[in-house]
């Protein structure tokens, strides 16, 4: 899957999902690959523009904080790196709020999307429902009809 | 360009399209040629897996990720054959009787929604599920209810031989939730209707469609389209439009009705809603059994719905406000989580409406009146109530700052809980149930509405509207019966007048 986005800011990327999703830190390289697919088919469906706007977003949450801090978001710490971007969605511009909302979406997906992930947060939706391995049978069923009220 | 000719077209398979198709099959046998375009894909039954990503991509517009044109809401809506009903949760409401009275539309009764939903639920299976499947999580919400001294109500469902999966709005992996790819469509085309898949309408001009059948991606889900992939002109003696709230507006449109219907686009509403989650001391039964078996309909006196729900970890992720590690410390709490969404009851106002970028896509202009915010806001109070007195530990509520409350502060909720931190773009709020945007009106009335109670465009009899686009402002429940009722009286209208509009006998079965 051909990605333009990912490849380009990948350690910022990387610095800024593990402040969405601090577990993402403990992600193994297999784990990040995964996680950066999810996010690369996902966005092979969405318009050039989307992704272009996208990169340049995510430069624009890399340098922003050097007017405050006088490093960029990659070489914060992480505390600072949270205080930015809670600060960030607080913003007075919706441009700017909205902006995080979708990168912190995006890493969202990448961490959450993965079964590894479902299945450590104890997630276990089951096409088979009740009559999965582990869940609790129902009684038999006799259902009550009524005329669409 | 390939021509084909057809008598009757009907413009998507949902709630609304998927109704006309069926009745309008007793047509055929007299010789009369209807055809459904979808563009959406038709899957097999064993390519519902309820896996997450995977299923959004296949079945919803933009993989369910289409928002308003200022970013701060998602809409959610079906891009499949059976449109939106593919991945409905099946909860099936009649529209209330003030609530029809006060969309004023000429010639339209609640008298007679009633009777056609009533047909509809019948056609559907529509039933109250049996207690022994009611899981924690909705037990919990009737049970926090009756403590805080509300009465919920349980809503009819349409499944049949539903295991409880809890994926519903993945689209059902059990073939068991009675949408119109199951029932309405199945009927038509067994009695002589053609559908085509993957086929999206450009553009209706004088009884033309312009019309693009796609080869499916690589890997895609869903089989390939009955026609061969390529431009076509599909010639109709009468065109129903029935693309859902945001495709039909868009559609008509980018096909130039707009400057003879000033209205088009206009009056565009969809109960926006957050996802309320609270966290309880042990775990619960939440992702399984049906996910929505319970609501409180407080619409009348305070401007919305509660439903119980139950989501998937991304989306649960992602309509949490907040990051880092007081939202992880949620997430791994989803064993015990129980879910609350709850809707408001947004009016149609100026401002609001659907129209078209350069290239013909639809754009939604949607702001929140204080009013709807306020709405939100009652809404998610009386939701940290219930989850409270069910006894959760603490309330993850959008519209507080911080989002957590603990239960040491249940007794202050009313002042946490607030407009003010109710900040567009950073939390989140996404609405499944769109409507306007065609709406009926008077006969002829071109600068208020775009179609009569019958679902006929103004001035241009061989055209029709069919689906959630009619409402002429918000239903103030959940929609789909409502729908399919307005789009049984546009077929019979059609079939009541078929001897001037096709040629063909006055069928009116
Ligand atoms: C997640 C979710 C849960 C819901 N749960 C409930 C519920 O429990 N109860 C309830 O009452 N309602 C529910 N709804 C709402 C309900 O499903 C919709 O209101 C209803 O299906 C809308 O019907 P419609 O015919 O207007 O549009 P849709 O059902 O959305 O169908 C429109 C179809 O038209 C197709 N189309 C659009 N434009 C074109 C074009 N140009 N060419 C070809 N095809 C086109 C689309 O691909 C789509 O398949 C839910 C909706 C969602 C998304």
């Amino acid at each position: 899957m051909h990605d333009s986005v990912i490849p380009t800011v990948r350690p910022l990327f990387r610095a800024l999902a593990t402040t969405f999703v601090p577990e993402a830190a403990s992600l193994d390289e297999r784990g990040w690959a995964e996680a950066e697919q999810i996010v690369a088919e996902f966005l092979a469906g969405r318009p050039a523009g989307v992704r272009r706007q996208l990169t340049l977003l995510l430069r624009l949450l890399d340098f922003l904080p050097l007017l405050r801090w006088g490093r960029r978001f990659r070489s914060l710490d992480a505390a600072h790196r949270e205080q930015f971007l809670a600060a960030m969605q607080d913003a007075p511009l919706l441009l700017l709020r909205r902006g995080v909302w979708g990168v912190r979406t995006l890493a969202f997906m990448a961490y959450y999307a993965r079964p590894a992930a479902a299945a450590a947060i104890g997630y276990r939706a089951d096409p088979r429902g009740w009559e999965a391995p582990g869940r609790a049978a129902p009684g038999p069923a006799t259902p009550r009809r009524v005329a669409g009220s | 360009m390939i021509r084909r000719d057809y008598d009757v077209v009907v413009v998507g398979s949902g709630a609304g399209g998927g109704t006309v198709a069926q009745e309008l099959a007793p047509l055929v046998k007299d010789g009369v040629r209807v055809l459904v375009l979808e563009q959406g894909p038709r899957l097999a039954d064993a390519e519902f897996t309820g896996r997450e990503l995977e299923m959004a991509d296949a079945l919803y517009e933009d993989g369910g990720a289409f928002l308003t044109s200022d970013g701060a809401m998602t809409l959610a809506f079906g891009r499949a054959l059976g449109g939106s009903t593919v991945v409905y949760t099946g909860t099936s409401l009649v529209a209330p009787e003030r609530v029809i009275r006060g969309w004023a539309v000429p010639g339209l009764e609640h008298a007679d929604v009633a009777r056609r939903s009533a047909k509809f639920a019948a056609q559907n299976d529509v039933h109250l599920l049996e207690p022994d499947l009611i899981n924690d999580n909705n037990r919990l919400f009737v049970e926090g209810c009756r403590a805080a001294g509300l009465a919920a109500e349980q809503f009819p469902l349409n499944v049949k031989g539903c295991k409880g999966s809890s994926l519903c709005n993945l689209g059902c992996p059990n073939a068991a939730k009675m949408g119109t790819a199951r029932v309405q469509l199945p009927a038509a085309q067994s009695a002589g209707v053609q559908i085509v898949t993957r086929a999206e309408v450009l553009s209706i001009r004088d009884h033309a469609l312009s019309v693009v059948v796609r080869a499916g991606r690589e890997g895609e889900k869903g089989a390939p389209s009955e026609w061969e992939p390529g431009q076509y002109e599909v010639r109709a003696r009468v065109v129903v439009v029935a693309g859902g709230a945001v495709g039909s507006p868009a559609l008509l449109l980018r096909s130039g009705f707009g400057s003879r219907l000033p209205a088009l686009g206009a009056g565009f509403t969809c109960h926006p809603a957050h996802i309320l989650v609270a966290e309880h001391e042990r775990p619960i039964t939440n992702d399984v059994g049906h996910p929505k078996s319970y609501y409180l309909d407080r619409a009348a006196a305070e401007g919305y719905v509660l439903e119980t729900c139950m989501y998937f970890p991304f989306t649960t992720a992602k309509n949490l406000t907040g990051f880092g590690p007081a939202h992880g410390a949620l997430m791994r709490a989803f064993p015990r989580l129980q879910m609350i969404l709850v809707l408001a009851c947004d009016k149609a106002v100026p401002g609001n409406r659907v129209g078209v970028d350069r290239a013909g896509k639809p754009v939604v202009h949607y702001r929140f009146t204080p009013q709807t915010v306020e709405a939100l806001v009652r809404a998610t109070r009386t939701s940290a109530k219930i989850f409270f007195a069910a006894g959760a530990l603490r309330v993850h509520a959008p519209s507080a700052d911080p989002p957590l409350i603990e239960r040491r502060d249940a007794g202050r909720v009313d002042a946490l809980v607030a407009a003010r931190h109710f900040r567009t773009g950073k939390v989140s709020v996404s609405a499944a149930h769109l409507m306007g945007g065609c709406a009926m009106g008077s006969v002829g009335e071109v600068a208020r509405s775009v179609t009569d109670a019958w679902g006929r465009v103004h001035g241009v009899p061989w055209l029709r509207v069919a689906d959630a686009s009619l409402f002429p402002d918000s239903l103030e429940i959940n929609p789909y019966l409502t729908i399919m009722a307005l789009a049984d009286r546009v077929a019979e209208g059609i079939r009541s007048e078929a001897r001037d509009l096709l040629g063909a006998g006055d069928v009116r079965s």
